[in-house]
């Protein structure tokens, strides 16, 4: 395939992705970039991995289908708009840049993201969030308009992740286990009920303060911008922020 | 059994270590269905497979002979098909025999014989023996017991198409678009230390069982110490045969209910049965205690069918992938969604089970039009 | 409460030579030499002293001896010294033991039951100080032919990227937090002067050392620590490390109080916070999922980096080993019983695992009856002593050797196991801006070239020896091996016959 395959309109491109292996949509995708396209728009995508990795533009990618695993790995920079479904590892070892997924998403959303955001509509799978990290003025968000499955935020070691609970049917409590287990850094606000057995034993809870609210503020109307929500009426839901109760959880763990 | 030993695992390594990708697809009405839907969701994880091995089990492909004992039996060559034929002409009525049809296919090189038989039992076989304990033993005779022959299926109005290959492949050389079931699996195989040969790729089959599956099992060495005390010989070395087998221990002879069966593979934390009634405390600690030795520790994801009913099980903390979905009454499970998007963009819900939770697909129980899956689950 | 631990070490120290001049009280990072004013003296404190041998090296009047402490426990073969000493040591404390550098436990070291072979009459040995004698190896994926163009019979076959190094030594990994800057420093500068690569290990790749980025493997692991794009661009190979010899099946915690805010930048994480990293990668539950991440990366950087994958060696290695060449490795490390880290549980250390020497030739004779040994290259890791042992993993199937603790060793450690400590007096593991200048890059490098030249004269000695004078032909070459004192199953493992045979 070629580039002529791409319909050019100005800076739009459209790619029907169709049959198209990662390898080839992904230097279709980079192409139409080096030739400055601004926005991108893939039809029909369906499974293809890998897509956008490692991509260095300001560029938006409209992603129509079921993307496959690994969705913007290693992103830096650019903004993924999914409509539909993300499966696994989507925003693995992100860098910078924004996924929005309208739907759902698969196991180990936003794997060791150091940076970047990550809106997703629905609910996300197992060990979403697990081992974010942050790093001098740079943190990943993670919105989860749903809720969890286990072991959320599990070693998280920074960022900020909030959790909205919209899926669940009226006051009834998030089912994940094992949230923020091994936790050492970052920040989880959680919307909806969560008892104290449901959390790793390196979490604390609080209530968010003016700052944390700040900040859930922020979250919580770009998140309700994306996906048509009022942001306001989440906000008035109740939240409880879970935090790391020790930088170093294993500093007893050894004898030297 | 040696002979087929030393094929499946010729290095002699403690088991067959392999992954992949699967996809199961069942009309819970009764509908049937031709392969192309199942084939197309496979082939589109072909990221998950590497050739060296593709399956499929269809279920109720066969309603002329639905009584019948549906034998495919694959051959090295005609001398093992004619000792083969002697053995099943001896122990059954042969209804019908014939080749299985296949087409040319790139990717298919050296294909084994195929053939397919349709028996049953007189009533002088095998009396002392419930009928599934006959056929099982005239399957282990074959398999064991002639040289280059090796049976692929053997359950009734169900068969297992299988090779080496990618699934596309195998799929096209076996036209399987020309088939009409009720119940499709589906299996793209990436072994890491077989070379891979029919025989030894997925689904795996006993009786009318049929697994597919992913992941690899690390209470591999004990599972199958346990099984073989209950008579089971894991002759193919394989996690999908101890998984096979501990359903058939579980579910026909000791007649626990899947459900139950799941918290015996994938059994809940201690930590999660100290939070429950003491009834529960005590009935799942009574299954841990009893089956211990049966929990599927480490990795895996399965895909279990048989007659009738369709199981998608994960490990307890969810170390592969399963995506379930429902369209009317069909039931989708799968390693990844887009393959069901492939096949069915407009889902009336796609959604990943919890570890350890099985998704059960009933001809007993059709999802119809009501509330889908909840009726479904609430039911098992 | 009470220490029952009785010091390891003895320090004698000889009145009459001693002039006071408290050199060792500097150079100690373990306070075992305190100056006291009050009498002004020197005394010893042999309850700290760990056996580095930094102070009596340094002593310039060659005043101090360490030695073992005598002190003996009644003899018993199941309850020897270390086994009291370890469980004092866990009732004091609750705590998992931890140690350092590799298993250091009596298991067979099959180097040193395996001889090499030389020519005599039938065949000319060949002189390497006149001859031409070729070390390159070139690492990465090679097809099984080549192709031509059948009109014009020029090359139309691509190879997938290649990365030579002009002897088959490679310095392994280790990370930025474990080790300080100096020391990869030394070992970058080194790689880069013998033309060989050095593995930055899991902790990110300092921007100082981005000039050394034609030399450098950098590591995918389980933390992800400092992995962004621009990193894996410089890299020249990216290693996916699944594992570790030293510690096969566990994660690491790199304890906050070496995460200095430099270890930080480079981790990208906040200073003093503990560096965790997790025993699986979470996206690598699986092979197929080991083959997700390849391709991540080959995507990542386009086509254009072999991508190696580094597994301790373990009971299926063979198995795996295949799985990760058709997964899609360039190279497969594998990493021995005897493989050394900064940190890792004694327990795990000295009780997983499997010696590397028959997990090359498992490995090796695993790919070849596959038929896939041509498409991934062999590099083996884990206590490679002297150019001998290089040589042998080559005749068994390796195509190049990592060596760690032999590079350390050459910047001053004596293997005294410390690490884990971060109090390295020989200023080596550890980051400590005053103990870590002790390491002078310069200088490091220059001891480093040093061995590698030694190693690389050697190696072309012992290669014209057995007649050959291009290493390519003694790669996976068992023939010029022999085993002595070795039973038929070990021999069969490895692949060779029994000396006389």
């Amino acid at each position: 395939m070629s580039v002529d395959t791409l319909s050019q309109k100005g800076l739009a491109v459209r790619i029907d992705a169709n049959g198209f292996h990662h390898r080839e949509l992904n230097r279709l995708i980079r192409e139409a970039v080096a030739e400055g396209a601004q926005r991108i728009d893939l039809h029909g995508v369906c499974g293809q991995r890998y897509i956008a990795t490692n991509l260095r533009s300001g560029a938006e990618i409209h992603i129509h289908g079921t993307p496959g695993n690994d969705l913007g790995a290693f992103l830096d920079g650019s903004r993924l708009i999914v409509y539909g479904n993300a499966q696994d590892g989507c925003g693995n070892t992100m860098n910078e840049g924004e996924i929005i997924v309208h739907g759902h998403a698969g196991d180990i959303a936003g794997l060791s993201a150091r940076g970047g955001r990550i809106f997703i509509r629905e609910d996300v799978g197992y060990r979403a969030g697990i081992h974010m990290k942050e790093y001098e003025g740079k943190g990943p968000a993670l919105v989860i308009g749903g809720t969890a499955q286990d072991f959320l935020g599990e070693y998280m070691a920074g960022g900020t992740m909030v959790v909205l609970g919209l899926t669940l049917n009226g006051g009834n409590c998030h089912t994940a286990s094992f949230v923020g287990t091994g936790m050492h850094g970052g920040v989880i606000y959680l919307r909806g009920q969560i008892n104290d057995y449901q959390l790793g034993k390196e979490v604390g809870v609080s209530q968010p303060n003016r700052k944390d609210r700040a900040i859930l503020r922020e979250l919580v109307t770009q998140f309700a911008g994306h996906f048509g929500f009022d942001a306001e009426e989440i906000l008035a839901g109740r939240f409880v922020k879970l935090f790391p109760l020790y930088l170093r959880p294993y500093g007893r763990l050894y004898t030297y | 059994m040696d002979h087929w030993k030393r094929i499946n695992n010729p290095y002699d390594d403690d088991k067959v270590i392999d992954a992949c990708g699967l996809f199961g697809m069942m009309d819970t009405s009764g509908g049937r269905f031709s392969g192309v839907d199942a084939i197309a969701a496979i082939s589109n994880m072909h990221e998950r497979g590497n050739g060296l091995g593709g399956g499929f089990a269809v279920y109720g492909l066969y309603p002329q002979y639905a009584e019948h004992y549906a034998f495919h039996v694959m051959y090295l060559d005609e001398a093992a098909r004619r000792e083969a034929e002697a053995l099943l002409q001896d122990g059954f009525r042969v209804a019908l025999a014939e080749p299985v049809p296949t087409r040319k296919t790139r990717g298919v090189q050296d294909p084994p014989l195929v053939w397919r038989y349709f028996l049953q039992m007189r009533t002088q076989d095998g009396q002392k023996l419930s009928h599934d304990d006959y056929v099982l033993q005239k399957v282990m005779q074959i398999n064991t017991g002639v040289r280059d022959a090796f049976v692929f299926s053997s359950g009734k109005n169900m068969a297992v198409f299988k090779g080496v290959g990618y699934p596309e492949d195998i799929a096209n050389y076996f036209r399987l678009e020309e088939y009409q079931g009720y119940l499709w699996t589906a299996h793209s195989r990436f072994p890491t230390n077989t070379p891979g040969w029919w025989g030894g790729a997925h689904p795996f089959n006993v009786l009318d069982w049929t697994v597919v599956h992913n992941g690899e099992i690390s209470s591999y060495g004990i599972n199958r110490r346990y099984l073989e005390m209950f008579g089971y010989h894991c002759t193919m070395q394989t996690d999908t045969e101890v998984i096979a087998y501990a359903v058939d221990l579980l579910m026909r002879r000791h007649k626990l209910p899947i459900e139950i069966v799941a918290d015996v593979l994938a059994a809940p934390l201690w930590s999660q049965i100290e939070r429950e009634d003491e009834e529960r405390i005590a009935f799942h600690t009574t299954l841990r205690q009893v089956y211990g030795s049966l929990l599927l520790n480490g990795p895996f994801s399965v895909v279990i069918a048989h007659q009738g009913e369709m199981i998608g099980l994960t490990d307890r903390i969810r170390l592969r992938p399963l995506t379930a979905a429902v369209k009317g009454n069909l039931l989708f499970l799968s390693s990844e969604e887009s393959a069901i998007r492939l096949v069915s963009p407009q889902l009336d819900r796609a959604w990943s089970p919890m570890g350890g939770e099985p998704i059960v697909g009933s001809l007993d129980r059709p999802l119809g039009k009501r509330e889908p899956v909840a009726a479904a689950l609430a039911a098992t | 409460m009470k220490s029952y631990l009785p010091p390891r070490f003895v320090i004698d120290r000889d009145a009459e030579r001693c002039i006071g001049c408290q050199v060792c009280v500097r150079q100690c990072s373990f306070d075992a030499h305190a100056y006291d004013g009050e009498e002004d003296e020197v005394r010893s404190y042999d309850e700290n002293c760990v056996g580095c041998h930094r102070c009596a090296v340094f002593c310039p009047t060659q005043a101090l001896d360490i030695r073992l402490n005598p002190l003996s426990y009644r003899p018993n073969a199941n309850w020897r010294p270390e086994a009291i000493e370890d469980i004092i040591r866990q009732s004091e404390s609750g705590g998992v033991l931890l140690t350092s550098m590799g298993n250091d436990k009596s298991y067979c070291i099959y180097w040193d039951h395996l001889l090499l072979n030389a020519s005599q009459v039938t065949n000319p040995s060949i002189d390497p100080l006149r001859e031409p004698m070729e070390l390159r190896t070139y690492l990465g994926r090679k097809p099984d032919r080549v192709e031509l163009d059948p009109a014009s019979l020029s090359l139309k076959t691509q190879l997938a990227p290649q990365v030579a190094v002009e002897l088959p030594v490679l310095f392994s990994a280790m990370s930025y937090g474990a080790v300080n800057l100096n020391v990869q420093e030394s070992l970058a500068r080194a790689a880069a002067e013998a033309g060989t690569l050095f593995n930055i290990g899991e902790g990110g790749l300092h921007r100082k050392l981005y000039q050394y980025a034609n030399n450098v493997i950098v590591q995918v692991a389980s933390g992800r620590f400092g992995v962004h794009p621009e990193y894996l661009d410089a890299a020249r190979v990216i290693e996916i490390k699944i594992g570790q010899g030293a510690k096969p099946g566990i994660g690491g915690h790199l304890p906050g109080g070496k995460v200095t805010e430099d270890v930080a930048q480079t981790r990208m994480i906040p200073a003093g916070t503990d560096a965790l990293s997790p025993a699986p990668q979470h996206d690598i539950y699986s092979i197929e999922d080991l083959s997700q991440l390849i391709y991540a990366l080959k995507e990542a950087t386009n086509y254009t980096k072999p991508v190696c994958v580094k597994i301790a060696a373990v009971h299926n290695s063979a198995a795996i080993a295949s799985g990760m060449v058709r997964a899609g490795a360039d190279i497969i490390a594998l990493d021995g019983l005897r493989g050394a880290t900064g940190a890792a549980p004694k327990i795990i250390r000295d009780n997983v695992g499997i010696p590397i020497e028959l997990a090359i030739a498992a490995v090796d004779t695993r790919l070849r009856k596959e038929g896939i040994r041509n498409q991934a290259s062999i590099i083996a890791a884990g206590g490679f002593r002297n150019s001998a042992d290089v040589v042998k993993a080559v005749a068994l199937g390796a195509d190049a050797v990592y060596i760690g603790t032999a590079a350390l060793v050459a910047l001053g450690c004596t293997v005294c196991q410390q690490c884990h400590t971060g109090r390295c007096a020989w200023g080596i593991c550890t980051t400590d801006p005053v103990l870590s200048k002790r390491v002078n890059p310069e200088i490091g490098a220059r001891r480093l070239v040093n061995l590698l030249r030694g190693w690389s004269l050697e190696i072309k000695e012992m290669l014209g020896g057995m007649g050959i004078n291009a290493l390519e032909s003694l790669r996976g070459n068992r023939l010029h091996l022999r085993g002595v004192g070795l039973t038929d199953s070990e021999l069969e493992v490895l692949g060779v016959r029994l000396a006389g045979r």
